[in-house]
């Protein structure tokens, strides 16, 4: 099946050039402004954008995504929200695909298949879940992909040769490679070591491969870019859009800020090709 | 006849997947899962490796001081009036839990892996304390996760832990109790994949530690057993024990579950199970997935982790090994409840009339009990687990009951 995400990969590779990919939680730090910097994240070079749904125990998260969830829930979000402001999103914009990434309990709690029915319905392009492993493919890896959701699944360095071979025959979209073993947002990957593992990786598979964790700046997105297909920001953002809300600015403000600093962020990928 | 070739037994648990029926499972990140699969191939080798079992047994005898004696508490069966009441008693090991037994068994094994660094989550403390205590004695360097809730609550423990030379990290992220201890020790876990090995302190998580969590508490049942056949030249009636996330009731209970003997898991019930301050996964949680595998869990309809509450810091955890939630499903173990008001009262009881001042954890089984023993006639036998001893608890009880020390 050819997706949004497939299709987004192929221009680019036309293009010679990665994608870059932001992930805000949805409803941090409350829906109305959540729902801005969903619809601004286009606007600041996203090709795809990586949508987390906030969960109480984010286990593989560090301390920034850990508490922009803690903000979500504490507001009152919720994954009918979640689902609500892709829906609202996908009215304004029928291109830019969308990944949700999150852990397993709120969507075996919704219904797994109910969930995938409203992924379809609203626009959704892509899943992550991170307490997934592919011993457990049967739960959503493979439902999704039957109803044409691409299952994205992670690749890290304690991955070895004979897992690699069976992660990538239950993958789609493009992979996830994980850049160091560790929680996101924390320390920030040698590159040396990830473009070796990543070379290995392409000898398996035509897959895009994205990188992600400990990536924040825009000479790490550059450098990262030159052996990767697309770069995953996530504490970065969820930071800043943070220190800007405790400046009190207001919505607008903060979405035009937003902006710049993603346009920064992303600006070294623009300029190839 | 084709039914008695088949093995009909309680005992086959876990599948190859880690699953006991509908639960268990390997819900962890990718990073966790070649550790995750390291370690049940070492687990595999080891149970069949005679002398691992051999220096276990070894250190369980004159480290932990096993076998612990079943003990027939007279004046509390006066008391009931009813059911003999006998203790296991667990509460006398080496660092005054049944915790140990688990700690040394994968100490054991962190040291046949090869690794050289220790990491371990607490609530109560008695499991930090377990831990720092098996890494002195193997000269392993250790870092306990432990709720900042909780370290206000434990400071006896906390104190314990830094004698024994290990590391406490106070954790701030959530409401800084159990749960949260728990996602941090995994999170420094999938940080440190090379040199460190995660000592789970109850049969939970993902496949293989509820099981070898279980296999290493067994001793406990595999011990009341030839005890109370010497003792009463018979099996026990009724098993009783304290259920948090389950470890000590499934070592009392696993031996037996192929026999004729009925089983009563105790959770804490907290204020009551019809207010919101209860630890009772089972009685009113609902099947999820939480620290890698699925099982009963606490929550609310959205799938976020709700808090349990208890007197006892070591039962109000969310969630519970998923060998008891199947346990529960198929109906081959009760559970039940006990708030904190008839644990603090049975607390109290068996201080008074056996001099034996229990844990508050197993101070909920023995509110149980007792009612047991109550309903039942003189020629019935219960054996509780008296899994923990209260030296831990004093100061929080007498702050309880208002009384200043």
């Amino acid at each position: 099946m050819s997706s949004r995400i497939s299709k987004v990969f192929k221009d680019l590779r036309l293009n010679k050039r990665s994608a870059f990919i932001p992930y805000i939680t949805a409803g941090d730090p409350d829906i109305e402004l959540s729902q801005m910097l969903l619809e601004s994240l286009p606007l600041g070079g996203a090709d795809i954008i990586e949508i987390g749904m906030p969960f109480s125990d984010p286990m593989a998260d560090g301390p920034s995504i850990q508490e922009s969830s803690l903000r979500s829930l504490n507001n009152g979000h919720d994954m009918n929200k979640t689902l609500m402001m892709i829906e609202r999103f996908r009215i304004k914009d029928k291109e830019t695909p969308i990944v949700l990434m999150g852990y397993f309990n709120p969507i075996l709690q919704f219904g797994v298949k109910s969930f995938i029915n409203r992924c379809e319905e609203v626009g959704v392009d892509g899943l992550i879940v991170v307490d997934l492993p592919i011993e457990h493919s049967d739960e959503i890896c493979i439902p999704a992909q039957k109803s044409g959701i691409d299952f994205i699944n992670f690749i890290t360095p304690t991955t070895n040769k004979e897992r690699l071979k069976k992660i990538l025959n239950v993958s789609s979209g493009f992979l996830y490679f994980v850049s160091i073993a560790g929680i996101t947002g924390t320390k920030a990957p040698d590159n040396k070591i990830i473009e070796e593992l990543i070379k290995n990786v392409k000898q398996n598979t035509d897959l895009p491969i994205g990188v992600g964790f400990g990536i924040k700046s825009s000479s790490q997105v550059e450098e990262i870019s030159n052996f990767s297909d697309a770069i995953v920001i996530g504490s970065a953002i969820v930071n800043k859009i943070d220190s800007l809300k405790i400046k009190n600015f207001d919505n607008d403000l903060i979405v035009k800020n937003m902006i710049d600093f993603l346009s920064e962020l992303s600006n070294p990928l623009k300029g190839m090709g | 006849m084709k039914e008695k070739m088949t093995k009909n037994t309680y005992k086959d648990k876990p599948d190859a997947s880690g699953n006991f029926g509908d639960f268990g499972g390997r819900y962890v990140a990718e990073t966790l899962m070649p550790l995750i699969l390291d370690l049940e191939k070492a687990y595999n080798d080891a149970k069949n490796d005679t002398s691992f079992i051999e220096e276990r047994k070894s250190f369980a005898k004159d480290y932990i001081g096993r076998e612990s004696p079943l003990y027939f508490a007279e004046r509390l069966t006066d008391y009931a009036n009813g059911a003999k009441i006998y203790f296991k008693r667990d509460e006398l090991n080496h660092t005054g839990s049944h915790k140990i037994n688990n700690c040394l068994g994968q100490i054991l094994l962190a040291k046949k892996m090869g690794k050289t660094r220790i990491i371990a989550e607490t609530g109560a403390g008695q499991h930090g304390v377990a831990v720092a205590t098996v890494c002195a004695r193997f000269g392993l360097p250790c870092v306990i996760y432990m709720g900042k809730t909780d370290i206000e609550r434990q400071k006896p423990n906390v104190f314990k832990i830094k004698l024994l030379g290990g590391e406490v990290v106070p954790v701030s992220s959530g409401n800084g109790t159990l749960k949260d201890a728990m996602n941090e020790a995994l999170r420094d876990w999938v940080s440190n994949v090379d040199d460190t090995f995660y000592i789970i302190g109850t049969a939970a998580g993902p496949h293989p530690y509820p099981q070898l969590v279980r296999d290493f508490q067994s001793v406990i049942g595999e011990e009341a057993k030839k005890q109370i056949k010497v003792k009463e030249g018979r099996n026990p009636d009724f098993l009783v024990a304290c259920i948090g996330g389950g470890s000590n009731a499934l070592g009392l209970f696993y031996p037996f579950l192929d026999d004729n003997v009925k089983m009563y898991g105790v959770e804490a019930a907290g204020r009551g199970l019809e207010t919101k301050e209860h630890a009772a996964s089972l009685s009113k949680g609902k099947p999820g997935v939480l620290h890698g595998n699925k099982t009963y869990l606490l929550q609310n309809n959205d799938g976020q982790i709700t808090e349990g509450h208890s007197i006892s810091a070591g039962l109000d955890y969310p969630g519970i090994g998923p060998e008891h939630s199947w346990l529960k499903d198929i109906k081959r173990v009760e559970y039940v409840s006990a708030t904190d008001d008839e644990a603090l009262d049975a607390f109290q009881i068996c201080s008074k009339l056996e001099g034996i001042i229990p844990a508050l954890e197993p101070s909920h089984a023995l509110s149980f009990t007792l009612k047991l023993a109550k309903e039942h006639s003189k020629d019935k036998i219960i054996i509780m687990n008296m899994c923990g001893r209260g030296d831990k608890d004093v100061f929080a009880i007498a702050d309880f009951l208002g009384i200043e020390i």
